[in-house]
């Protein structure tokens, strides 16, 4: 579980996060909604410690991700998977060695034992024989799906997505939903997904916070978010005229 | 710019905290003595080469006194390009091939989430990039700036033999003449210093990106800008410390 904890945030003049609250569910896929430019991006780097917040806390299973040692950091880090908005996968660096990198760099596993993880996870994300691909050699789904296997192959606790659906087509996007919500229950992981994706939305979020002008102005679930009674919420899942006509039948 | 230096002692002294095992660092630096060494052997031989030769026909048609010997080219062409030439020459020519291709490198590392991607997982990103460029850098100028050396004279030798201004056995007798074996310490004491100003300088900028591929570019030449700056600073600096 995390907990967020009054989080402010500033850049220069502008204040982007607002006393932000929130407790993030394990086993759960934790989904942080909200138009563009309204700080759930931000939201998220903050969380994974990419910006250090002006006030507040985000505590991992209790322990104190800000303000921890520098051993405590470090020991949280290593419990945390992400899958980044353009993948951020190794250009220089082919599929299995992309995957592969977590281990090297973090484990003392021997060789096989590594391969045997890489070729473990990248199965499990439905990727097989692109062991010796690179990232332009593939394609933005299966980039996506390699940054997943890159994510979880530390057998992660927390699993964090940026827009995993951005510059995807929707029944990739889909797949690629669906396969983080087996994998919160799979591994009975901590999921936060930031999206702005009403199709996301509805399959698997199990949890739902709707951000508007950096603060938290809804929480709730896939069930409850259709018939929330907040004007901003009702308008961002209503955004075209199709869901308004259907709305109001 | 005292705001830019501080930043970049900050991000210097990055490089030593917290870093990762020293295994990683050796292979990390292997690679990168490859990119930043014998990826440039031919562009520093090319040029070396015809600096050399141009210095050695240059020195010919200056000297018109029929008293000065014409063993004076081949000690002329050799100070000049031991001392100077090589190591100044190597690091500009690196500066603009390695400082250009480390900046766009760590830019785009930067602008595509890569370098966010290594600090989650708990890496010192800094550390882990940059630290094996530098002592790759520390450690391949020196060996560029020899071989730009060797490579300086033969090109006076051709040069001065292939147009009849001198034949081998004067200018051999030229280089040899009153050798001195600190020249060639003090250009590779040049080298090394170049070799940490273009490397860091360079990551510095790339390791600082932000927006996009436009940010990119435009890092890439401020670190070939800005490294030319540091090598002629470096250099004077340099020679006024041992030579002075």
């Amino acid at each position: 579980m995390i907990e967020v904890k009054n989080i402010n945030k500033s850049f220069k003049e502008k204040h982007v996060l607002q006393d932000v609250n929130a407790i993030l569910e394990k086993g759960k896929s934790n989904l942080i909604i909200g138009a563009s430019g309204t700080g759930k991006s931000v939201l998220l780097k903050t969380i994974i410690g990419l910006n250090k917040p002006d006030t507040g806390a985000i505590l991992y299973n209790g322990k104190d991700f800000i303000n921890g040692t520098e051993d405590e950091i470090k020991s949280i880090r290593r419990e945390m998977g992400v899958l980044f908005q353009g993948s951020a996968l190794f250009d220089s660096k082919n599929v299995e060695q992309n995957v592969m990198f977590p281990l090297d760099a973090l484990t003392h596993m021997g060789k096989e034992e590594k391969l045997d993880r890489v070729n473990f996870c990248l199965q499990r994300v439905g990727l097989e024989n692109v062991n010796k691909l690179f990232p332009s050699e593939i394609s933005g789904g299966m980039q996506k799906r390699v940054g997943i296997a890159r994510a979880i192959v530390m057998n992660p606790q927390f699993l964090f997505c940026d827009e995993p659906n951005s510059g995807l087509d929707p029944l990739t996007s889909i797949r690629i939903d669906n396969l983080i919500a087996e994998i919160t229950q799979e591994y009975k992981t901590t999921t936060v997904v930031v999206t702005h994706d009403m199709n996301s939305v509805m399959e698997i979020g199990d949890k739902v916070i709707f951000m508007y002008k950096g603060k938290k102005l809804w929480e709730g679930d896939n069930k409850t978010i259709l018939n929330s009674g907040v004007e901003e919420l009702d308008n961002f899942v209503f955004a075209n005229k199709l869901l308004r006509k259907l709305k109001s039948i | 710019m005292i705001t830019r230096v501080g930043k970049f002692v900050f991000f210097f002294a990055g490089l030593f905290r917290n870093r990762e095992r020293f295994s990683v660092y050796v292979n990390l630096v292997f690679e990168e003595c490859i990119l930043i060494g014998i990826d440039s052997i031919f562009i520093v031989a090319i040029v070396s080469t015809f600096i050399g030769g141009v210095t050695a026909i240059q020195t010919a048609h200056s000297l018109v006194s029929p008293l000065v010997p014409l063993y004076m080219i081949g000690l002329i062409t050799r100070d000049m390009t031991v001392l100077e030439l090589a190591p100044t020459f190597t690091g500009v020519i690196l500066a603009g091939k390695i400082g250009s291709s480390i900046a766009g490198n760590l830019g785009t590392m930067r602008i595509t989430e890569q370098i966010d991607a290594l600090e989650v997982m708990g890496i010192n990103a800094s550390s882990y990039l940059v630290l094996p460029k530098i002592i790759a850098g520390m450690l391949m100028f020196p060996l560029l700036t020899i071989l730009s050396g060797v490579l300086c004279l033969y090109g006076g030798y051709l040069a001065g033999t292939l147009t009849e201004i001198i034949t081998a056995e004067e200018y051999v007798r030229g280089i040899r003449f009153q050798f001195d074996g600190y020249n060639v310490m003090f250009a590779v004491i040049k080298a090394v210093v170049f070799g940490f100003l273009i490397t860091s300088v360079s990551a510095y900028q790339g390791f600082f990106t932000r927006g996009g591929s436009l940010e990119v570019g435009k890092a890439s030449t401020d670190a070939v800008k800005n490294s030319c700056i540091a090598v002629l600073i470096g250099d004077f600096v340099v020679a006024q410390l041992l030579m002075a």
